[in-house]
């Protein structure tokens, strides 16, 4: 059987042994409820406030302003609908990007129709908001300013602190996905002014179907999920007590880890980006060169296109990522290749490989040398190459 | 997500290429929405399509309809090969997915577009041919004015 290099790690992530390890006992012999009153409960409670402590530990937030979710989608849905509507007295403007994902794009659609304005920044070619705009468009009525920390797709990192700066000096709500970034590059609540946080445990070798919502404490925002007193009365539902256990442990690893764990990845990200742009021609790298993800690669292939890409590394055993319409299951490709301004046959084009911390530079030479084959045979039967080379001529 | 017909047609494309001056070269599709096929087609006096080429931008979806389409079409005549259907095409694949039918209509837009420019190049009509609407350059024209 062939290897297996998965790089697609920006979608989900392998389980750790280690994260598993803890989970499993959570299943079968501690398998209580929390909430009960037994000591059997016990043992499950203590297990939650222990995650609930790692969690919150590696974003310097307390213990009692992490409230677990379902996952990053549920975060980003709860802390948009509810602070907007525990602040719809003071106004109804919302703030957000143009490059968010569709957890909250959706989401602030959604308001939308329940008579929210939404203001939608613009980013630079590498991804980056403008601090100047964000500014400008606040209003009296702002109650919410939503950037994500690092974009999933070209993984550009967004100038968290000085945006929470801003919205705090303007007395506006701050809330930041952080999906791709919890785990990977370092944060603080307090030093970067973040009211409400998301992220999601399968992003970072935990388990898929836990997230958490941080909620700075003194924030006004209501249940999303009635029916228990679970998450401080905020989030009902029996406590997902492995998931939890999981996410904990995960965070906890992922604190512990960083700095070697990104050291390395960066070099291997820095060394694929180079070769890639430095053999393939007419390529070009998405995303900020340096303030981006450790993990994430984001690549234009000019003339070929995204899926086909991907059909022909997968069946190198390479699984990877594009933004081109075909994989969207529309016909428009990735909005955020869209808002960095490139054009539509060029964003079809693209290619997004994020790494892990088993990847090796044996899997990235691999890569490197693949993807030139795959996009000189792309090439070979594209007619935009073809017309392309006869221009030059 | 693909048969095995479309993923052996994807990874084996028959007939890709250029011809160099041919009878009748189509392209349809434009670059915004992801798939451009070109078909170049070589027509003999008898009106026999002695030979033909195919250049497609495009998912694996669209580089086998326009695989396939080429062969369907290869050693027809110009009438049988109007009778290349999108659905033809499809079948001869084993079919495609819901999303990627639109594929497949590119592909038979392909040969109409190469057909439609023999007949143009030869001052003829032919019976049942449209003027294909799909063409990229009338696209790119249409933009801009």
């Amino acid at each position: 059987m062939k290897k297996l290099i998965y790089l697609d790690n920006a979608a989900t992530t392998q389980v750790s042994e280690e994260v598993l390890n803890e989970m499993l006992p959570f299943f079968r012999e501690t398998y209580s409820n929390p909430s009960a009153v037994y000591s059997f409960a016990g043992e499950s409670k203590k297990a939650v406030d222990l995650a609930r402590k790692q969690a919150a530990g590696l974003i310097g937030a307390n213990t009692e302003e992490i409230y677990f979710t379902g996952g990053g989608s549920e975060s980003d849905n709860w802390a948009l609908k509810a602070a907007a509507e525990a602040y719809s007295s003071k106004g109804k403007h919302i703030i957000t990007s143009k490059i968010e994902h569709h957890a909250i794009l959706h989401t602030c659609e959604y308001l939308k129709k329940q008579g929210y304005e939404v203001t939608y920044l613009d980013v630079d070619e590498e991804g980056k908001i403008s601090l100047a705009e964000l500014k400008a468009a606040i209003r009296p009525d702002t109650i919410l300013i939503s950037v994500m920390m690092a974009n999933n797709e070209i993984g550009t990192i967004e100038p968290i602190a000085e945006i929470g700066k801003i919205a705090h000096e303007n007395g506006v709500l701050f809330h930041t996905d952080a999906v791709q970034a919890y785990g990977h590059i370092p944060i603080n609540v307090d030093d970067m002014n973040i009211d409400m946080l998301s992220a999601s445990g399968h992003k970072f070798n935990g388990p898929k179907g836990i997230g958490i919502l941080y909620i700075r404490k003194g924030v006004k925002i209501r249940s999303f999920i009635h029916g228990g007193a679970q998450e401080r009365n905020r989030r009902a539902g029996t406590s997902n007590v492995p998931g939890i256990v999981g996410f904990g442990k995960a965070a906890q690893i992922a604190g512990e880890r960083m700095e070697t764990r990104t050291v390395k990845e960066i070099m291997l990200r820095d060394h694929l980006i180079d070769r890639v742009l430095s053999e393939i021609p007419y390529t070009r790298l998405n995303g900020h060169r340096t303030d981006r993800l450790p993990n994430n690669v984001n690549f234009c292939f000019r003339f070929v296109e995204g899926e086909s890409l991907l059909i022909l590394l997968d069946q190198l055993g390479v699984c990877a990522s594009s933004g081109s319409a075909c994989t969207s299951g529309s016909l428009d490709p990735s909005h955020v290749l869209l808002a960095i301004g490139l054009p539509h046959e060029i964003a079809h084009g693209s290619l997004r490989i994020t790494l892990s911390e088993e990847t090796t530079m044996e899997d990235i030479d691999f890569v490197a040398d693949e993807l030139k084959k795959i996009v000189e045979r792309l090439r070979g039967m594209s007619p935009l190459y073809e017309d392309f080379v006869k221009e030059q001529k | 997500m693909y048969s095995e017909k479309v993923m052996d047609h994807f990874n084996n494309p028959r007939n890709v290429g250029e011809i160099e001056n041919p009878s009748g070269v189509g392209t349809v599709g434009n670059a915004k929405c992801g798939d451009i096929m070109r078909m170049y087609f070589d027509i003999d006096e008898q009106g026999v399509i002695r030979d033909v080429k195919f250049k497609t931008f495009g998912c694996g979806a669209a580089v086998a309809t326009s695989s396939m389409a080429t062969e369907l079409v290869k050693g027809k005549t110009i009438k049988e090969a109007l009778e290349v259907t999108n659905k033809a095409v499809m079948e001869a694949l084993d079919g495609l997915p819901p999303v990627k039918v639109h594929c497949s209509l590119l592909a038979e837009e392909a040969i109409h577009a190469a057909l439609w420019d023999y007949a143009q190049k030869n001052h003829i009509v032919i019976e049942g041919l449209k003027e294909p609407v799909n063409d990229i350059s009338e696209k790119e024209e249409d933009e801009e004015y």
